[in-house]
């Protein structure tokens, strides 16, 4: 558009940004064109998600249902993926299987990110000899490896559903709380921040209200690579036996010994449970890496 | 550099401290003590024999003096008894040292050689195909289960060699082909997922050297890409992958728990695991101290590392 005040000839131009409000879809769109590697693990975990909430309805056969007469049975039109040396059909137990897998890892994963993303708002907001000693207290947390802590903390509370997803979260806590307030660091500085806070508002009005919705972009991205990780560590303890109990099928324990054994005779026990999980954890993953490079720029590249 | 040194030195030993409460301090979370559950395993139980247990476990101690008496025996080299073995701590522990020591070593080496080279290739090649190729690559081997991995390899050799090396401990000085051959399978296993990490810092930490000015100007001085890459970005490039591969190496002690597992190796990993299902707890405790212990003095190793090869990390705060 041109205006012409005064016979000066003055180009307008509208920034792109708001030129238009997108709607969800060109969004999604536009995602899908220019990371199709995150929109893979996006549909991924869309399948995981739809088999574990239709996962009655996409069954076969009942999943803890034993039949002395099938048992190890080939993939056939019957067992689709083969059944187990109890005769239970792998393919069922495998869509159920979503359900415990996707439960405990969004609750452990939401719990960590939470209880750890308070944690670094504060710590990173009140900066200091405070910010310090938790530092020190998170390093404690993160001195052990993920799945010893895990396994260390399921072994000790029993096991449970409840108990695998406190056991999972935990080590979440202090990475969560790192990621926060890396960005709650930069953030704090901001003219708006300190506007607001000449303005009297209280501090944690200040931190909860004004600096945490701006840490959403690096909690989501979080939030997705760790969701990868708790989905691998819950299978893990399920394969050593500490983790979901029967008789929910979950994937790990699909795998635990009697899979073992049976392995040479019957290696659809082994395959299809190990590539659910597998698909899975590189689902969030790819999503992962994708949303941290479109909300997350200065994490580009890696 | 001195006072850096003991300054890390310093946080290392707070740092120790700390985890050993947080390990106490799980291992007591659980309702009822250790005694509840070895006498709820058995299904009977004499409250005499109970409270003679507690006695001689010395767990009818306030929890502080029981805290304190651990530390005492750490500080002393004392690792306590196994219950289920009736022998000191340490006697079982030693002779399963080496074989984990060695299969971290070799899956580092299977990570290392197998992470740089594919992330610099990545990088030079930014966005190719080729670069595509190789972060599917490295993402898959950080997605699968590696105790899955291990036994889809001892199937996949089954079904096509017919052949799989002895899942009975095999020492080096027995027989050292098949002891190297028991070895590099686990190691491949752990180190194709280990390499990922490395991959990933090694690609975006050259990625982000390689837009410098010097590297420019080694270009315009006409260099070949081989110098310019290997000599100069390299150089600088390698400093964030040094501290992952420190922290790879915690991450390694997770995969080698359940390899072992998979691979029946009598190592450290594979004990820890079966100490937590016999709930034998001294054992369980002692075990996590132990690799928490490694886990510091490998990240000490590291922060030293760095302040040789980058000095601005001495002389700065």
């Amino acid at each position: 558009m041109a205006v012409r005040p005064l016979g000066v000839e003055i180009e307008l131009t509208v920034p792109a940004a708001v030129r238009r409000r997108e709607g969800a879809g060109t969004t999604l769109w536009r995602f899908i064109r220019k990371k199709p590697l995150g929109a893979i693990g996006g549909f991924l975990i869309l399948v995981m998600a739809v088999a574990a909430v239709f996962a009655e309805l996409l069954q076969t056969h009942d999943p803890i249902a034993t039949d002395a007469a099938h048992t190890l049975a080939p993939p056939a039109a019957d067992h689709w993926l083969g059944s187990d040396h109890l005769g239970r059909d792998i393919y069922s137990r495998i869509v159920h299987g979503a359900r415990v897998s996707l439960i405990v890892g969004i609750s452990s994963t939401i719990l960590g990110s939470v209880l750890g993303g308070i944690i670094g708002l504060l710590s990173g907001y009140v900066g200091g000899k405070t910010d310090l000693s938790v530092q020190r207290l998170l390093d404690i947390l993160q001195g052990l490896p993920l799945l010893v802590l895990a396994l260390v903390m399921s072994a000790s509370l029993g096991p449970s559903i409840q108990n695998v997803i406190i056991a999972i979260s935990i080590p979440i806590i202090p990475r969560a709380a790192r990621v926060i307030r890396s960005s709650v660091l930069s953030i704090r500085e901001m003219q708006y921040v300190e506007a607001a806070r000449a303005l009297g508002i209280r501090h944690l009005r200040i931190a909860f209200r004004h600096i945490l919705p701006n840490t959403i972009g690096p909690f989501i991205v979080l939030m997705t690579a760790q969701l990868g990780s708790a989905i691998l560590v819950e299978a893990t303890l399920s394969f050593l036996g500490l983790g979901v109990p029967e008789p929910y099928p979950s994937w790990g324990r699909m795998l635990s010994v009697s899979a073992a054994e049976y392995a040479q005779k019957a290696p659809w026990l082994v395959l299809f449970p190990g590539i659910a999980i597998s698909l899975a954890v590189f689902g969030s993953n790819l999503l992962g890496d994708a949303l941290r490079d479109t909300l997350d720029p200065r994490l580009r590249g890696g | 550099m001195k006072t850096y040194i003991l300054q890390r030195l310093a946080i290392a030993i707070l740092t120790l401290l700390g985890m050993s409460m947080v390990i106490f301090f799980l291992l007591r979370l659980a309702p009822g003590d250790i005694v509840d559950i070895l006498f709820a395993a058995a299904g009977y139980v004499n409250p005499a024999e109970k409270q003679a247990l507690l006695k001689e476990l010395g767990m009818d101690r306030p929890y502080w003096v029981q805290y304190l008496e651990w530390l005492r025996q750490i500080v002393t080299g004392d690792l306590g008894k196994s219950y289920r073995y009736d022998l000191p701590a340490w006697q079982i522990i030693k002779p399963l040292l080496p074989v984990t020591l060695e299969l971290a070593a070799l899956s580092m080496v299977v990570a290392v050689s197998l992470g740089v080279p594919t992330g610099v290739i990545s990088a030079v090649r930014q966005d190719s195909t080729l670069d595509y190729v190789l972060r599917v690559f490295s993402l898959a081997g950080l997605s699968m289960p590696a105790f899955w991995l291990g036994m889809v390899i001892i199937l996949g050799m089954v079904s096509f060699l017919g052949w799989i090396p002895s899942l009975t401990y095999v020492k080096p000085t027995e027989n050292f082909r098949l002891h190297a051959v028991q070895f590099a399978l686990p190691a491949l296993a752990v180190g194709y997922r280990s390499s990922a990490l490395i991959m990933r810092i090694t690609r975006s930490s050259l990625l982000e050297v390689l837009r410098e000015d010097y590297i420019r100007t080694a270009w315009a001085k006409g260099q070949s890409g081989r110098v310019v890459i290997w000599r100069h970005a390299l150089k600088n490039a390698i400093l964030p992958v040094v501290t992952v591969i420190g922290i790879e190496f915690a991450f390694l002690i997770g995969g080698l728990v359940v390899t072992e597992t998979v691979f029946n190796l009598p190592g450290v990993a594979r004990f820890l695991v079966q100490a937590i299902l016999w709930r034998d707890y001294p054992i369980v405790q002692n075990l996590v101290m132990f690799i928490a212990i490694v886990v510091i003095l490998s990240n000490l190793l590291v922060d030293m590392l760095y302040s040789v090869l980058d000095p601005r990390v001495r002389y700065g705060s």
